[in-house]
């Protein structure tokens, strides 16, 4: 395996074979994590750990996992990473914990952490599949901070609660756009997101499953026809 | 051959036994420095019941702007001092567990589902610059949807009318029923009152309150899609301004000054 090899790994899930972007994964984060932006980065370093480390240990044991058994396995082993970082968060970022609340614990049920453990680790070996993970968190992660700068910039007028666009309520002159606080302005914002990369890249879009058929175009009426 | 029974249950046994020892290792280990967090955050929400927390000062410093104080459930006496215990680190949550700290609530009157009851209270006092009394702290608890909701509680020197109200630890869902922690309806509390001719009026309604009802002082928005936590917050309120809660302590306070 050359170094190439890793590099691919590690960079193309940032754009290229992003996972939110091109597999549509890990959206319901997304969603709920992203109106402030230094909640969000917590969000991103637990998931990025998460993925990468469920990563490793799943590859490692990776050819003592029984078929029958092996979701369950992967499952046993990500929870217990999960857990590990929300207790982590508790002790020593408290204010963040509370404010991810649920979404901490969430992880487990993130498609992408699943998904990587699959698609990867299940095949590869254990350095290139934390790798793997590794690009695959950061990939989260560029999206997530993407929206959450624009969310919060624009919904808040600030970035990491430092004041960037003076509001009105405060006697600036931005009026905050309320709509970006709320979570459904992440599926607008991801959507924009999603049409850029793949007008950008095309082969990413997906073939149409069926294709619409013809018209069926009424005979031509003459003028005197229509005025009868 | 990685799919026989045994080696299956020997794997699944193995991996669970791994996970486990890393889960209570990591759970052990931190327990210190998040319950050291628990207790700011529980200051921290004591400080904003008051309405007197600044995020840029230090919460101990700002800690003794407050006096605590036992409460004597028995006779409703406020003590500096009870027995040698230290009413700076005393926890009435944790005594109201303690076998000879507490009594069990006669069902009938346990409206909140408090179920032990501390023998011995502790509530805070903030007093203005006279040295005259400004606002009390109380600390309540109360079955929400989940589990038990806890926090705190201020009412103005009228012993009256509500000031703050905080919750520091709940379980309910986050959108629903936690939206006790919204600022916005925190902020709904400031002004309420609690008793009307000497009855516990208080009540978190269903929907919006009519400010042209003369009702309107006794009652607070709802939790849309929280009705079981709305609901118990108003019984947690209508217990502990009850009898068995801390209406004596507020008579009796109300002679003193």
């Amino acid at each position: 395996m050359t170094v190439k090899r890793y590099k691919e790994v590690l960079i193309k899930p940032l754009i290229e074979e992003n996972p939110i972007t091109l597999q549509i994964l890990g959206i319901c984060s997304a969603l709920a994590v992203t109106s402030n932006l230094s909640v969000t980065l917590v969000m991103c370093v637990a998931l990025t750990s998460v993925v990468s480390f469920s990563n490793l240990f799943i590859s490692v044991i990776r050819n003592y996992i029984p078929s029958s058994v092996r979701i369950i396995v992967q499952m046993t082993i990500i929870a217990s990473l999960v857990i590990v970082v929300d207790e982590l968060l508790k002790a020593y970022d408290y204010e963040t914990s509370k404010k991810l609340t649920v979404f901490v614990g969430l992880i487990i049920t993130n498609c992408i952490v699943m998904g990587r453990a699959e698609a990867f680790a299940m095949k590869e070996k254990p350095f290139i599949s934390f790798i793997d993970g590794l690009g695959n968190g950061l990939g989260y992660s560029v999206i997530l901070i993407a929206v959450a700068v624009v969310r919060e910039l624009f919904g808040t007028g600030t970035l990491m609660g430092y004041e960037i666009l003076p509001l009105v309520s405060n006697g600036g002159w931005y009026p905050a756009n309320n709509l970006l606080l709320l979570p459904p302005s992440s599926f607008i914002l991801i959507g924009l997101m999603i049409w850029g990369i793949r007008s950008y890249k095309s082969d990413q879009v997906e073939v149409n499953e069926f294709k619409l058929s013809q018209h069926a175009t009424a005979p031509d009426l003459t003028k005197r026809e229509l005025n009868a | 051959m990685n799919d026989s029974i045994l080696k299956t249950l020997t794997v699944s046994f193995a991996v669970c036994l791994f996970c486990s020892l890393i889960v209570s290792f990591a759970a052990v280990s931190l327990r210190d420095a998040q319950n050291l967090n628990k207790l700011n955050d529980q200051k921290m929400k004591i400080l904003k019941t008051a309405a007197i927390y600044d995020p840029t000062e230090l919460i101990e410093n700002q800690f003794t702007r407050l006096t605590p104080k036992f409460v004597d459930f028995s006779n409703g006496l406020l003590l500096d001092e009870f027995d040698g215990l230290d009413l700076e680190t005393y926890d009435p949550v944790y005594f109201s567990k303690q076998a000879g700290f507490s009594t069990p609530i006669p069902a009938d009157l346990d409206i909140a589902v408090v179920k032990n009851k501390e023998k011995l209270g502790k509530i805070y006092l903030l007093k203005d610059e006279n040295n005259e009394l400004e606002k009390i702290i109380l600390p309540i608890r109360g079955y929400g949807l989940w589990g038990t909701l806890f926090g705190y509680i201020a009412i103005d020197k009228d012993l009256n009318t509500i000031r703050g109200l905080e919750f520091y630890e709940h379980k309910e869902t986050p959108g629903l029923g936690g939206e006790v922690d919204n600022p916005k309806w925190k902020a709904l509390w400031n002004g309420k009152k609690i008793y009307k001719d000497g009855e516990i009026k208080i009540t978190v309604i269903k929907g919006k309150v009519d400010l042209s009802n003369k009702m309107s002082d006794y009652q607070v928005d709802g939790l849309s899609g929280a009705t079981l936590t709305s609901r118990g917050v108003t019984n947690m309120l209508a217990f502990w301004f009850s009898e068995s809660g801390y209406r004596e302590i507020l008579t009796k306070i109300n002679y003193d000054s």
